[in-house]
Order: C-alpha cells, then structure tokens, then sequence
C-alpha cells in the first residue's frame, strides 16, 4: 500500500489481496549466468508472479528479523508495493529450538498496490523444527517450504513433540519441500576463512536469504554494502556474511532442487510518481516528530523511557541531535513525560513515546498538561495488555485509556495512524492539534504499524504544513483602571486556547499549576461557577478542534458500512475489496480522528442500515460511537496480538452484509 | 557572588537594580500564620535581587505539599505541578533552556516519598536545578500524618501507636544520590539561610538544600533544640570551608577522626587533641567525610546535627553535556537537513 503526505488516496481498483495462489502471469526460460561449467547450471524456468508471500522462522537467535529487512529492502529497492509483518518473542534469546522462541518474519509483495502481509505464505524458510512446527499450521498445502535439514536430527525434534521426522513421515505430503542443509553448506562455504563452527553457522540466515534472492531475482548489491557497513570493524564477519550470501545464490542457480525461479514484477502502475522508500511506522512516526518540529520551528524534545514497542522512536530520535533535537532517557514514565511537559513550558515541542503500561503511569501528568494547556504528544504504541501483556504482539485495546484515563474531566484529542508510512502524516497532525489548540495530544500507534514496513513516497518539504506558532509577547488584557496586563487563562476566541508565554519574555511572569484557575488571571479559584466554567471550556475547546470530515468509499450504495480506526485499515480494505469483487456492495470509512470525531461522521453512520466496527479489542470504539450516537454499532472482534486477516474479515462482513 | 559558576553567565542579568519586592507576587500567601514557611519565602526574595538575573527568567517549580505553594507567591516565571515531579519536570526545563535560573521547591514528602526516584536521579545527573527542601519531619497539607524523616515511633494521626518506619537522612541520602551540593540551614536562621542560598545559586549543577521549617500546628517545635540559643550550641554543629569544626559554649567540643574505624566521632577539645579537630573540605573529592559528618546528627534528638555546605564539588553538569552533543552533532553531521534525512539511503523512482 502507499501512502502520501495529502490525504492517502484510497485505490478501490483491481482487488488484490485476494486470497488466492499468486497468479502466473508469465514464464521464459533463461540460461541465468555464464557459469555453464558448473555442475546443474544452465537452462532454468523462470516464472512471472503478480504477488508472494514469503515467511522466515527460525529460532529468535537466527536472525530471521534481519534477514527479513534485508529481503524487504531488497525488494523495495526492486519497485514492489510491500507489507511485512514482523512476529517475535519479547525474550530475547527464549530456549534454543522450543516453540516460545521461534521469531518469524512475513513479507508480502507484488506488482500491483496491496494492502497486507498477507494472511498465508506462498513459502516458508524455517530453519529448524520448532519454526517449521510453529508455522505450518498457516501454510496451505501445495506451497513452498524450504527447509534447514541439519537441525531435523533426533534431539531438536523430539524438543518439540515431533516422535518421527516430518521430512519422511508424509506429513509434508501435498507441499513442495526444498529440504536443503542450510548448516553444513554454510560451514562449507566459509572454511577459508577461518572462522570457527559456531561462528561459521551463524551466516545460515544470510546463505537463506542469498537462497531467496536468486529464487525472486532480488538485487543484492545493497545487501552486500550493508552487510560491509554493519560489520565494518569486523571485515572478517562481514566478508564471511557477504560469501554465505553468495553461496546461497549460487546454490539455488546451481541445484537441481530448484528448478523454477519467480519474478514479480515492480509495481509501478500502483505508485503515483514520486521517491520513494520503505519505511516502518515507527520511523515514520520519528521522522514525522523531527519534521514537526522543523515545521513548527520549535526545538523537538523526546523524554521517555524504554518500552518495547516504542523504543525505536527513542533510538531514532537519538540519533538525530543535528537537528537540536534533545533525547532525554528518564528515570521512569512519570520522569519521562514530566520532563517533556517541563520542555514544552520552556517552548520546546515536548514529546514522550510509550505504550500501555506507560500510559497508565504516565496518566497524572496527562491531566497536569490538560490543566496547564500545553501543547504535548504523548505517543502510545498499542501493544497486547492488561498489564504487561503481550510486549511485542499487537493490540488496540488503549483507546479507552487514552480517551478518559485521568481523573476529572480531562479531555484529550486523540490520532490513529491507519498505515506504517501513514505514521509520518498523523506525527504532523498532531503536533497540528497540539500546537495550535494548546494541548496534550494521543498519537496511537500500535505494534503491528511500529514494526511493519512499505513504501512510502517521500514528500518533499514544501508539502508539509505551516506548524509556526506565535509565543505571547505582551500584555493581553486592560484592567478597568486602564493598567495592562498579561493574563495567562485569556483564550483566543477561535480555538478557546490560551497563550503560550514561555519563560525568558518580560513582563508576562506568571504562575501556572494543576490547582483550578480563575478563567482569565489563571489565579488558584476554588469557586463552584468558576470550576464548572473551566471543565466546560477546556471540553469545548477539544470538542471545536477543527478535523477533516470523514470521507466514505462506497462506490455501490450499499446498505452496509464498515468503520474502523488505526491499524486495520490495510486487512479492512482488502476485506472490502474482497467482498466487492464477490458482488456485495460495502461501504468502507476509517478514521484517523478519534477525538474528537470528524462533525459529519454522525450523519455518515445514520445513512447505513448497519453499522460493522473491526477492531483488536473488545469493541472499543463501538462503545464510543454507541455512546455517541446511539447507533447500534457491531463489533468484529479479534484479541489474539495478530492483526486481522482479510479473508476472516471478509468472511465475517459478508455475513455482516447477509443478516 | 564569585565568577566559579559560569553557567549563570547564560542567565540574562536584570537590566536595573532589583529589591526584594520585585520578586513579590500580586497573590496574597496562604500558609497558616505562624509557618516556617514565611521565613524561607522572605529570605528567596530578600536574596534574588542580589542574584541580579532577569527575573523572566527565573523559574520556580514545586510539586504538591505546603511548601509547593511557594511559586505563587514569587513574581517569576512558575509552575506548582503534581506531587513528587518537580525535579523531573525542572530537568526538561532546565536541560532545554540553559538560560534560565530554575529552582525547585519541594517538601520532605514531595521529594523523599513520593518523588524520591525523581530526587536522586537528578543529584545523580548533576541537572544544573537549585532544590529547596523544606523539612518539617511531617505531612502538613493532609493534616499531619507522618512523612519519610519523621522520627521512629512517632505518634501521628495515621500513626496511633507510633510509627513503624525508621526516618530518612536527606544530606545522606543526597550525598550517596551522587549530589555535588549539599547543605542544610533552618528557617528561623535568615543570615544562614540566605549564605546557603548564595553559595547554591553561585554551584553549577544540581545544588540540595535541605532547610528545618517549623509547622507550627503539625509539628510545633520539632527544630527548637537548633533554634534555642542555650541548647543549639551543643546541638548544631556550623560547618563553613576550612574552619576546624567545633562547637558547644566556645567550641568546647569537636570533631575528630577515630584512628580505629575511621568514623567521625564528637570529643571534648583538649590541648592534646586540639590539633586533631577535623578542619571541614566542603570540597573534598571523596563524599565519604561528608555523609560521616551528616550521620553525627541524632535522628531522635538532633544532637549534633551539622548546619552549612557539607559538600560542594564540580563535575559536569548534565546540560551542559547535552547541550555539547547537540553542537559535536553538527559540527560532525553538519546541520539537520530534513528533506536528506527523509530521502535515507534506498530510494526508487516512480515515473508519472
């Protein structure tokens, strides 16, 4: 899928996504090199794909993650539409060879726009029992599963219940296996260089991975250079790296095993014109902040504290101190998103990144910057809860915390990024809101965005929106007796914010606090008419923040509308696509602003006979949009750290669209 | 004020001559009559105008407590935040704006309860924050129960039988926190007090200030053996740099080092051991005679309890370092340069 700085076109043509077998679209043969000396080389069948979905499992220490950048990097570099889906264990090394701790790496690609990793593998690499036993369940018969041999000995089969070998027992029975000793031919080809066993085999993943760019004819220069920058104080490891990589291309052009090699096409066609990258959600949403904050021309100011998924914005973000932009690793939460509020007293565009159990802690200091009307981003990259939950799996279950986890009335806008590159786009909308209307802000992110990556077209800077904003600098209000003054709760009667007096400007020294303030003087007020004034303001102000209306797809008036928000854009979309090629007309609307909701969503939700809300919790945004609207919204829900598959979703609308 | 703290050199200086009551808020002061805390509020804004700094940019930050009420009442720049944040809040001020004074008030409850994480990790990044502790050895604001240094077995509202918890010592807490300054006065003390003030004003990086304050109603006279005149010289020990340190009725008494343990213990001066009296290195590199001079206070009857700078040292301040990362970045990235950025390194072209 791609996405843009303007409002991300949504492409309803051609469906895709579709859950069939990748369509031949194509076949020659071709003699692929010139080494027709060696042993097996020579005429191989090259096939022409529109899509494949491939998977890498292996055990988390295989470096199946890297390896999966790698082939998505390649396969970016190639013009492909893409989308991945990273799955792993929060342990960082779980018990070699055992269930917990296979670490997995989807990728979906194609010569056409796509909308998801894809709920199946056309190809499975595992690289010893445990991942194939972890991932077979998902693979459909008659696909492609290539296999690391050296790891199916006794022990690490029996490790995880398999009593016979699946390799020779006929379970394997109706797929294609490349059995292949991915081990012993790495070991193999790295015996010049000295290295020993043990360092030898941890190249398998890159001899894998050579595998799989011969077999999709992947460009590999930039593997190569990367491998040379990674190891660069190492040349040995990189130059060993770089020769398993080679191996394994030259094997799959050399064996016999692999007869057929795909090709897929770049997606050209599916792309407007532009740059592009690929790019994951929680760079995007880093390079969103940095871009914020150049637009804003504000000093950017990150205090957070480690939490898994969103400690990569922190990493990013660090790495960018050119920019003036100051990373702050606190203490905890609570140090982390306090320093940010202090920050932004100070005129910085404060930020703090976290996710669930974070927020929680963080909540306090959320209400603090709603009384103080200061504009902060509070990022929250959604992860499985309650509690500490599911670390690396995905979830939309914040959203209520997010929207009423403080004490008192304490409203918050909140933004959903619907795709990872989308992530840069909602980072600049609320900074937007947070500038322009004085107040905190929810970006809501979650784990399956953070980690998974496709193209992006890199705007160009004159694209980004005008983000300045104006610090007082004087007096704002005359008392009776003609004396000026400067009164820090005076609101602009637009936006109902209040002035931004950073501290350093003369003449507007003033005190702010998380006691309720007098309207106007911002002076401490414990009177009843003045407290009911200030709770009703500070909503009024959240609830007139201007948003973009809802936009609806629905092409063939259909009776039926399916809404969400956030992350299962991609599987809705391709569900609806299904359904429509099936001939069921479907509406389709996403919104990216939660609070508060676009003005005419309630009109939207009043034209359908039914309403289907998908989420990754329990209904969610359903209970909002009842509560709202009171509309009989349906929940579709799914808690189980995944994201959605299409063809469940499309499965369950189409009943949705039946009843 | 000597030119040691070159960090005030990024505060802008008042343009005019400035008196105690330019620091004076419009709001009226709302401690009860009688609180220690007026006395610290007086001498803050009897000593600023010698400070001299622009006072728009001079924060106060506090957190909640009697004690954080303190902002309100100073004409600068403040923020009365929530409880225990205060230093966490100060530090993104503070790292982010390093022409600004910024001082955080905070109380015994505030800063060693429930912000006690906040406390150290600050000393322990020497932020360049000045942190006014005020210690009554109660909680006020909630009506008296008992705090972090309120002494073992007290009885209070929430305590009936005494309290179980033994007291923190908030110099030695500071000094094993990694504080580069610490010092301790007492309310009732103004020419003390404000000397402490200046020398914390005048150190670069995190200065600690723990000062005695009376609460007239929860813990009436819980510092008079420091503030009686007859009962303070054997109770208070006054520290200043490079001064023996004795006391009691005409420095009867010292501090000498036990050649056994190398503890510090108090003895009666004598002619044969005069020459042995501890002479007090506030700017010792090694902290470890200045937490064993803040371990001589009894914390029951605070006898001997040391007053002054116990340890006044340099070592980098935290935003100055930051600040010096930002400059090494661009002297060794060049400026940020956003559209480079966003384009990375693999691009592909897309013809229209």
């Amino acid at each position: 899928m791609t996405s843009q700085v303007s409002s991300p076109a949504e492409h309803a043509d051609e469906a895709d996504d579709t859950g069939r077998s990748p369509r031949a679209v194509g076949e020659r043969r071709a003699s692929l090199s010139g080494d027709e000396g060696r042993e097996g080389a020579g005429e191989k069948q090259v096939r022409r794909l529109d899509r494949v979905i491939i998977r890498f499992a292996g055990d988390s220490g295989d470096g199946m993650q890297l390896t999966g950048d790698r082939f998505t990097s390649e396969t970016a570099s190639f013009g492909n539409d893409l989308s991945t889906l990273p799955n792993f264990p929060a342990e960082i090394r779980a018990p070699a060879g055992t269930l917990p701790g296979v670490s997995s790496f989807q990728l979906h690609f194609a010569d056409h726009d796509i909308l998801t990793p894809g709920d199946a593998p056309n190809v499975l690499v595992a690289m010893n029992p445990a991942a194939l036993k972890a991932n077979i369940g998902d693979v459909p018969r008659g696909a492609e599963i290539i296999v690391n041999t050296d790891e199916f000995t006794k022990r690490p089969m029996a490790k995880v219940g398999y009593l016979t070998s699946p390799l020779e027992d006929g379970s394997l029975d109706g797929y294609q296996v490349h059995p292949v000793p991915l081990t012993t031919l790495t070991i193999e080809a790295l015996k010049e260089f000295g290295l020993s066993r043990k360092e030898a085999e941890r190249s398998k993943n890159m001899f894998a991975l050579g595998l799989l760019s011969w077999m999709y004819h992947r460009p590999t220069e930039g593997t190569e250079r990367f491998l040379r920058t990674k190891f660069a104080k190492k040349p040995q490891i990189a130059e060993a790296n770089v020769a398993a990589f080679r191996a394994g291309w030259n094997f799959g052009e050399t064996t016999e095993d692999f007869a057929v090699s795909y090709e897929v096409a770049p997606a050209d066609s599916a792309f407007p014109a532009g740059t592009y990258r690929n790019i994951s959600g929680n760079l995007a949403l880093s390079y969103g902040l940095i871009a914020a904050s150049h637009q804003a021309e504000l000093p950017l100011y990150l205090g957070s504290y480690p939490i898994t998924p969103a400690s990569d914005i922190l990493h990013e973000l660090s790495r960018h101190k050119n920019f003036g932009v100051r990373t702050f690793q606190a203490e905890d939460e609570i140090a982390a998103i306090g320093a940010a509020l202090g920050a932004s007293f100070g005129g910085s565009l404060g930020v703090t990144t976290t996710s669930g159990p974070g927020v929680a802690l963080k909540s306090e200091t959320i209400g603090l910057a709603v009384s103080l009307e200061l504009p902060l981003l509070v990022v929250a990259i959604q992860r499985g809860g309650p509690s500490t939950g599911l670390p690396t799996k995905t979830e939309q279950a914040d959203l209520l915390q997010a929207m009423y986890g403080r004490n008192g009335e304490a409203p918050v806008p909140v933004i959903a990024p619907r795709t990872p590159a989308d992530c840069f786009d909602a980072a600049l909308e609320a900074a937007r809101i947070a500038l322009t209307y004085r107040t905190p802000v929810f970006l809501l992110s979650d784990g399956y965005l953070a980690n998974g990556s496709e193209p992006w077209r890199i705007p160009e800077t004159e694209e980004l929106p005008d983000l300045r904003v104006r610090f007082a600098t004087g007096p704002n209000h005359e008392l009776a007796d003609g004396t000026e003054v400067f009164w820090p709760y005076k609101r602009d009667p637009q936006t109902l914010a209040r002035p931004w007096a950073v501290p350093g400007t003369p003449g507007l020294e003033h005190r702010i606090g998380g006691i309720e303030k007098q309207d106007g003087t911002g002076n401490i007020s414990y009177d009843p008419a003045n407290h009911d004034f200030m709770v009703r303001t500070r909503q009024a102000k959240i609830d007139g923040i201007k948003v973009p209306d809802l936009t609806v797809d629905d092409p063939d008036g259909a009776r039926t509308l399916v809404l969400g928000w956030g992350s299962t854009y991609g599987p809705i979309t391709a569900a609806v696509r299904r359904l429509r090629r099936g001939g069921t007309p479907i509406a389709q609307a996403h919104l990216r602003h939660v609070n508060p909701f676009p003005r005419n969503l309630g009109e939207i939700l009043g034209r359908y006979d039914k309403v289907v809300v998908p989420e990754m919790n329990l209904g969610q945004l359903a209970t909002l949009l009842r509560a709202r609207y009171l509309v009989d919204a349906h929940s579709y829900n799914q808690v189980n750290g995944m994201p959605f598959k299409a063809e469940q979703l499309a499965t369950a609308l189409k009943e949705a669209t039946d009843v | 004020m000597s030119d040691a703290n070159e960090l005030l050199t990024l505060v802008p200086k008042a343009a005019a001559k400035q008196s105690m009551k330019d620091f004076k808020s419009d709001q009226e002061v709302r401690w009860c009559p009688g609180c220690g805390d007026y006395a610290v509020l007086a001498a803050v804004q009897g000593f600023m105008p010698e400070l001299g700094l622009a006072k728009e940019n001079i924060v106060f930050v506090s957190g909640i407590g009697c004690s954080s009420r303190f902002p309100y009442y100073m004409n600068t720049y403040g923020m009365h935040s929530i409880h225990g944040r205060a230093p966490a809040i100060a530090t993104g001020l503070a790292t982010s704006r390093r022409d600004l004074s910024v001082w955080v008030v905070t109380g015994d409850g505030d800063a060693l309860s429930i912000g006690g994480n906040h406390l150290i990790h600050a000393l322990r990044r020497n932020v360049n924050l000045k942190i006014l502790l005020f210690n009554n050895r109660i909680y006020g604001l909630t009506k008296g129960q008992y705090s972090p240094t309120s002494e073992l077995g007290k009885i209070t509202k929430s305590t009936p039988m005494g309290s179980l918890d033994a007291p923190f010592n908030p110099v030695s807490l500071a000094i094993g926190a990694e504080a580069s300054f610490v010092a301790r006065t007492v309310d009732s003390d103004r020419k003390h007090l404000t000397e402490v003030l200046r020398q914390a004003a005048d150190h670069p990086g995190t200065a600690l200030v723990e000062i005695y304050q009376n609460c007239n109603i929860f813990n009436d006279g819980a510092f008079d053996v420091l503030k009686d005149k007859q009962q303070a010289e054997e109770a208070v020990i006054r520290l200043e740099h490079g001064q023996p340190i004795r006391f009691g009725a005409e420095g009867s008494k010292g501090v000498v080092r036990d050649p056994a343990t190398g503890d510090l213990q108090v003895v009666p001066v004598t002619p044969e051991n005069e020459s042995r009296i501890l002479v007090h290195d506030a700017h010792a590199a090694s902290p470890t005679t200045a937490f064993a001079l803040s371990r001589l206070a009894d914390p029951d009857t605070l006898h001997h309890t040391p007053i002054g700078v116990l340890r006044s040292v340099e070592r980098p301040v935290y935003d100055t370092l930051m600040s010096d990362q930002l400059d090494r970045a661009v002297e060794q990235q060049g400026k940020g340069d956003l559209s480079k950025v966003l384009a990375g390194g693999d691009t592909w072209t897309v013809v229209g």
